[in-house]
């Protein structure tokens, strides 16, 4: 299987994102801010997504490294790398 | 029809899972009510066997009224059916508002089981729930079904705004109602402390790095754990003032505040919190939110929570001065977990800190209670092996 590219993952992300959150309009979310500010999404519902995500790309998020992954850019940063490495 | 927290006065029946002669034991579910807070699975309280179904679905019955009548051990459930069930139903006295109740039709999405999550997008897209939900023989209605449906259908001309506007003022007016008791009934005295967490928070960050994400513990669980074990401490915290007395609960079952999505809150209970282990704690804690999440609480997720806690942290709050939900006689709030400088050893180092407040009933405990029972949550927390 090829490893999913930028897209894919983004869309990952949003899905996850959508079951917990389904009211969130990733057109005004600003890549390059707070996720979970934006989004209202607590620890648990950030968790959750993280959760999603390890299921969906087989990538697990370790907590030591949650500050990169705190925005969308940097999420998707995060998994793309990590994607193309395993 | 059980009480379903505080707030509730009334439910709005939905369907039975049950037939007459079915044995039925304890806890199983065995109807589904509307409450403010979305569809809720009813367990049964007693064991025995199903005589008749006395509510019918979309009808309105005040909490004590009767759902149905059960024959325990020694009766014939046929003969218990037979029995007038009149004298007992307590709906009698609303029964002059029931035309009033016909003339505002309930929502047609009152009336299907589906995640408020679900509920919203549906309202937003203009799917029709119920439709969905025949077509799916009455499985709850997620999220995915919404989606899927509005993009085979048509879009509805009249999205039911009003169905929904008006189950959020419902709930709105239940936790007024509540908490405008809560102020006018209660004498509440309020107490915080700062709590060093430092050692707390690396010791939960060493026993996450070795485990898979599913396993992970949020530092919620661990303060939860520990206030659990305070109210064993100090159980005059612990429990309901109910007809002029407190009455203490021997469990400890913390009712978690939980903001919903679409506004308002609810308070689910993690029940026996200070019988579980810190990883079953966890499980339980994200068993019962992604229930939240999704409509599918039960019953006895919201009958009978001894003390309430709310976590605001996660929204940059630092204290929180919480509001009491009656009859029950204390809040636990706890803010964000945040770094500061310190003074330890006579040294200025930084560590994490964390304001743990409490708002207790003052005609059950004075502040001295309250004092002793934040500097145990204070006394567990610095020991989090032990937790």
């Amino acid at each position: 299987m090829n490893a999913p590219d930028r897209a894919a993952i983004r869309q990952a992300v949003i899905d996850a994102v959508l079951t917990i959150a389904p009211e969130a309009d990733f057109e005004t979310v600003v890549p390059t801010k707070s996720l979970r500010e934006q989004l209202d999404l607590d620890s648990f519902d950030y968790l959750n997504v993280l959760i999603a995500l390890a299921k969906r790309l087989q990538v697990e998020v370790p907590e030591a490294d949650y500050g990169k992954v705190d925005t969308l850019d940097g999420l998707i940063g995060y998994l793309a790398e990590r994607v193309a490495r395993t | 029809m059980p009480s379903l927290g505080a707030d509730m006065e009334a439910g709005t029946f939905i369907e039975w899972n049950i037939a007459p002669g079915q044995a039925v034991k304890r806890g199983d579910v065995v109807c589904v009510v509307e409450t403010e807070k979305g569809a809720v699975d009813v367990e049964i309280w007693s064991t025995g066997t199903v005589a008749r179904l006395v509510a019918e679905p979309g009808q309105r019955i005040p909490v004590g009224g009767i759902l149905a009548l059960l024959a325990v051990e020694g009766e014939t459930w046929q003969a218990v059916a037979a029995m007038p069930a009149a004298p007992a139903v307590p709906t009698a006295p609303t029964a002059p508002a029931a035309p009033a109740e016909a003339l505002h039709p309930s929502p047609a999405p009152a009336l299907v089981r589906s995640s408020p999550a679900a509920r919203k997008r549906a309202e937003e897209l203009g799917v029709d729930v119920a439709a969905l939900a025949a077509k799916k023989g009455g499985a709850p209605i997620t999220l995915a079904d919404v989606e899927a449906a509005a993009k085979t259908a048509p879009r509805a001309s009249a999205p039911a705004v009003a169905g929904e506007g008006a189950a959020r003022t419902g709930m709105r007016q239940a936790i007024a109602a509540a908490m405008a008791r809560s102020k006018r009934e209660i004498p509440h005295y309020y107490l915080g402390c700062e709590v060093d967490v430092e050692r707390a928070a690396t010791w939960l960050e060493q026993f996450n790095a070795g485990r898979p994400i599913g396993e992970r513990v949020l530092f919620a669980a661990l303060a939860f754990k520990a206030i659990a074990l305070a109210l064993r401490d100090v159980p005059d915290l612990n429990g309901v003032f109910v007809d002029g007395a407190f009455r203490p609960s021997a469990a400890i079952h913390l009712g978690v505040v939980t903001s919903l999505r679409e506004g308002g809150v609810i308070n689910p209970a993690l029940h026996d919190a200070d019988k579980l282990g810190v990883p079953a704690l966890m499980a339980a804690l994200r068993d019962l939110l992604m229930r939240v999440r999704a409509g599918q609480l039960r019953s006895s997720d919201l009958a009978d929570a001894t003390t309430t806690v709310t976590n605001l942290g996660d929204l940059g709050v630092e204290t929180v001065y919480g509001v009491i939900y009656p009859p029950q006689v204390a809040l636990i709030g706890l803010g964000r977990v945040v770094a500061r400088p310190i003074v330890r050893e006579q040294q200025i180092v930084a560590s994490r800190m964390l304001t743990v407040t409490l708002s207790a009933d003052h005609r059950v405990t004075d502040g001295m209670t309250g004092a002793r029972f934040l500097s145990k949550v204070r006394e567990h927390l610095a020991q989090p092996e032990a937790l």
